[in-house]
């Protein structure tokens, strides 16, 4: 009895568990959607604010998370090459600060401060964009690129193949996509995971 | 004449079971780890994707409950009494819980060890190192995004992997469907 049970137990559980919980969000190739966020210097900002740009590396990222520490100098070194080839970092701390008091909007300014950040670092105010975007981690990244009017999602995934040593990585998976982008071409590895901090909501 | 053969049978089976409750919690591992944390009575052994892989495909009847978790992840940490109150309801039903540890270098000297030994935790600990995640994250399940949480719980080709926190109830429910 239980054996032809079980797999649809099983099934049934994990819908539950966790299918409920998991937007889907969006693929390689699907719209991008715009937002209207707070970002740490007192503004909103929007993707719209932008219409010059190519495209967008938007980082879901935070204060407190270690892979998310681990990558600061990288993320900022991605906005440093990237903006001005028209790929600017957007940040985004996806973060419930009532969950997780580090990543308030407070300390987030004092920390974009302190490290001299050159990108809006917003709060995703009300949650709302990192369902949609189906983040789940930080830091999680979504390439963007301007296309017929349209932002589409061209890469989504983690920054590189090694989180504990700058020095040592082999493959810098998001400067491979922009860089692919930029010259016209298809982005090599469009999809890519990397341990993180699950997002607090 | 019989009640001997009894006793020996009783004795033999169940020194088999204390053998396999107290017995190598790391038997799975095929080749010697990359390294081990040592910290007074306490031996946590470090491997690679490599060497976590022969943990993940074993094929005795024991239900496996492998989690992942770091000692900086809240989640990982707000869920780990049930990991360990499993452990112990479960033990007679064939059921181990071995807790994966995503700690960074720095942290395995003092912060695991400590933690580990203030929370008085008894699955075992392996400490899982292997900075080329994307090429490792989808063995251990295809639909793994890499947040954690996560816990792969199997028993023979019969597997479920949760990327999500569990509580009490959720975690005793998904580990019953592995028991019959």
């Amino acid at each position: 009895m239980n054996t032809v049970r079980l797999p649809f137990l099983a099934l049934v559980l994990s819908f539950f568990v966790t299918g409920v919980c998991q937007a889907q969000g969006y693929q390689v190739g699907d719209v991008a959607a715009d937002f209207d966020l707070p970002s740490v210097d007192g503004k909103t900002v929007s993707l719209s604010d932008y219409p010059e740009s190519k495209g967008f590396i938007l980082v879901f990222t935070c204060n407190t998370c270690p892979y998310a520490k681990a990558y600061e100098s990288r993320i900022m070194g991605l906005d440093k090459k990237y903006a001005s080839l028209g790929y600017p970092v957007i940040a985004i701390n996806p973060n419930n600060p009532e969950l997780q008091p580090g990543d308030s909007f407070e300390k987030m300014k004092e920390r974009a401060e302190d490290r001299g950040y050159t990108f809006p670092y917003l709060l995703d105010l009300g949650q709302e964009v990192f369902p949609k975007y189906g983040a789940t981690r930080t830091p999680h990244v979504f390439i963007l690129q301007r296309s017929e009017g349209d932002l589409r999602v061209r890469y989504i995934g983690t920054i590189d193949d090694n989180y504990q040593d700058a020095a040592a990585v082999r493959t810098r998976y998001v400067e491979q996509a922009v860089d692919a982008l930029l010259k016209g071409d298809e982005v090599p590895l469009e999809t890519t995971r990397a341990i993180g901090c699950s997002i607090k909501a | 004449m019989r009640l001997p053969l009894l006793i020996g049978s009783f004795l033999f089976c169940l020194s088999t079971a204390l053998a396999q409750r107290s017995g190598n919690p790391y038997s799975w591992m095929e080749g010697n780890p990359l390294a081990t944390i040592k910290a007074g009575d306490l031996e946590i052994p470090v491997v690679d994707f490599e060497g976590l892989k022969p943990l993940l495909g074993q094929k005795d009847d024991t239900v496996r409950v492998v989690n992942f978790w770091a000692t900086w992840c809240a989640p990982c940490i707000a869920e780990l009494p049930f990991f360990e109150e499993a452990a112990r309801r479960y033990s007679q039903d064939g059921v181990v819980v071995i807790l994966v540890s995503l700690d960074f270098k720095s942290m395995w000297d003092q912060r695991l060890p400590s933690f580990i030994r203030k929370k008085g935790i008894e699955s075992p600990v392996v400490i899982l190192d292997d900075p080329d995640q994307n090429s490792w994250i989808p063995e251990v399940d295809p639909d793994w995004s890499g947040a954690i949480p996560a816990t792969l719980i199997y028993r023979g080709t019969q597997s479920q992997f949760y990327e999500t926190a569990f509580d009490r109830e959720s975690l005793k429910t998904a580990i019953e469907t592995f028991i019959h």
